[in-house]
């Protein structure tokens, strides 16, 4: 195996090694992911962006262990990922609180699958609870929550566990706009802190060159690595750089490449459906 | 006025509860008309009065105790169907090979109606309680391991999938994700299979039975008795709405956390 040999000595975070998906659907045999390589840096914030339907959270669900490849394998710190864990902590788009259990419940989930003691439970939620600014709310059911406190909470809980590589799944979509810039500088302000392995996966070029150190830009069916796009704005940054010349720029050189795309899936698509 | 009339929107609780109130005042009152005006002959329909009267001489002599047998024998099957078809129901809706075993044989059986079983259910288990017993549970069991089965599929696979990022094992993912999220529609399920136990009680009584409300109803009836049989079956809608409003408080008391206000 000198595939599974060579990101052993890379010693890189996150290499995903020629990861390929397929699965029939109504007899048609379509290819999701076709040849996905890349590689993570411990710490590195990494995007991947692309069109709706282009397989980008399938490859999400692969590194996490939720899903199986097809083909081609992914190393985590060399060892080879055969299902899911906690070190790899995950935050989806939908609202995956659990609602029978309070706030500060829901975030010591998973210290309390580890068995910790309660005092010790107790300081690591208060931490993040802090954090996310949502400290009042401690003892608040989901229910009771606006749709990004619940994102907040969801973030507190994965970042809780201490994962190696925390990965989001489009974690902002379902916000509304205001709500999602907020959203977006605390997620900065966190990481700032924590220095976690972000793999971010989002099908909007503004949050992709916001938040990423890199950009992966997929195309759509069968979801391919188009362009690897490195983000070089200083960091620590803030809503002001959006308003910048080289994000603006930026912004518009992945554009121009995520539209060949679009246009490319909407023209596969049924008559009507695009 | 108008603003009341809006399709799918709330009203004020106090109309809320003057128009359910006002539904039985007016049916009441149709009732009496339909006496006194309508000149319906008394073995068809007795007046309200006479009904009352009925119901204050039956309490005084055995109602008691027939809704006393009847609820018995609801309460035992309802909880030997729960107590079987709600862990079976739990397994089939979050194991596979369990479903592809059960399922197609429970939905086989649920197709034969429970009265269709009363005959051979005598043969069995001749006319004692465990006969009346026996039919409440054919009754409800098949229908109610099947809807546990949905409400367990139904739990969202991201709450699953979320507690396996978060560290858990199949059998944690199973108590402390699948169980707490599929109680609530248990709990449901259940409330609506308490209400076809009453159902299936009353069809054992008036085929089988030397006690109950069913017996008490056939009985009436065989004594052309009118007042009587109102009686019987009046007494049944008030012990479901009891039955249905305990499960009701009862779910607001143990779940409340869900989103849905009952």
């Amino acid at each position: 195996m000198a595939l599974a040999a060579a990101p052993r000595a890379s010693g890189k975070k996150l290499v995903v090694v020629n990861l390929t998906r397929e699965f029939t659907l109504k007899r048609e045999r379509i290819t999701a992911l076709d040849g996905i390589s890349l590689e993570v840096r411990e710490g590195e914030f990494v995007t991947i962006l692309g069109p709706s339907g282009c397989g980008k959270s399938t490859l999400l669900r692969i590194i996490a262990g939720l899903a199986e490849a097809s083909s081609g394998q992914v190393y985590k710190d060399g060892r080879l990922i055969q299902g899911p864990g906690p070190d790899r902590g995950m935050v989806f788009q939908s609202y995956t609180l659990f609602p029978w259990l309070t706030v500060r419940k829901n975030i010591e989930f998973g210290l309390t699958l580890k068995g910790m003691d309660a005092a010790q439970r107790r300081q690591i939620v208060d931490h993040y609870l802090d954090i996310i600014g949502l400290a009042a709310f401690a003892d608040a059911f989901p229910k009771n929550l606006s749709g990004g406190m619940k994102q907040r909470v969801a973030i507190a809980r994965a970042l809780a566990n201490d994962p190696d590589i925390l990965l989001m799944d489009e974690p902002f979509g379902a916000l509304d706009a205001q709500t999602r810039l907020v959203m977006q500088e605390l997620l900065l302000k966190v990481w700032e802190e924590t220095r976690k392995t972000i793999l971010f996966v989002t099908h909007d070029v503004e949050e992709a060159v916001f938040l990423g150190d890199t950009v992966y830009v997929m195309t759509a069916r069968p979801g391919r690595l188009k362009a690897r796009i490195p983000v070089p704005l200083a960091r620590p940054r803030s809503f002001e750089v959006k308003n910048s010349r080289p994000f603006l720029e930026l912004k518009s050189r992945i554009l121009e490449q995520i539209r060949e795309e679009s246009l490319k899936a909407a023209a596969m698509m049924p008559a009507g459906g695009g | 006025m108008g603003k009341y009339f809006k399709l799918n929107t709330p009203i004020p609780g106090k109309l809320y509860f003057s128009l359910s109130v006002a539904a039985f005042v007016l049916l009441l009152l149709a009732w009496q008309l339909g006496v006194t005006v309508g000149h319906l002959p008394p073995t068809h329909l007795p007046p309200p009065g006479a009904v009352a009267r009925a119901a204050v001489e039956l309490a005084g002599n055995g109602l008691i105790n027939d809704i006393g047998i009847s609820f018995f024998r609801v309460t035992t099957g309802f909880l030997l169907a729960a107590a079987i078809g709600v862990p079976l129901g739990i397994l089939m809706g979050s194991l596979k090979v369990a479903e592809a075993f059960f399922e197609p044989l429970l939905a086989f059986f649920r197709y034969m109606p429970a009265s269709a079983f009363i005959p051979l259910t005598i043969i069995w288990l001749s006319i004692f309680e465990t006969q009346k017993i026996g039919v409440v549970f054919i009754g409800i069991f098949f229908q109610l391991v099947l809807m546990v089965m949905d409400v367990t599929h139904n739990v969202p696979q991201d709450l699953i999938d979320t507690a396996y990022t978060l560290g858990a094992r199949p059998l944690e993912v199973f108590r402390r994700v699948i169980l707490p999220a599929a109680l609530p529609g248990i709990m449901d399920t259940l409330r609506v299979a308490l209400g076809w136990a009453w159902t299936y009680v009353i069809v054992a009584e008036l085929v089988a039975a030397s006690s109950g409300l069913g017996f008490l109803i056939m009985n009436a009836g065989r004594q052309l008795s009118t007042p009587d049989m109102f009686v019987g079956i009046l007494t049944i809608g008030v012990l479901g709405i009891i039955c249905d409003m305990s499960f009701k408080l009862l779910y607001r008391w143990l779940f409340p956390w869900t989103e849905r206000e009952v």
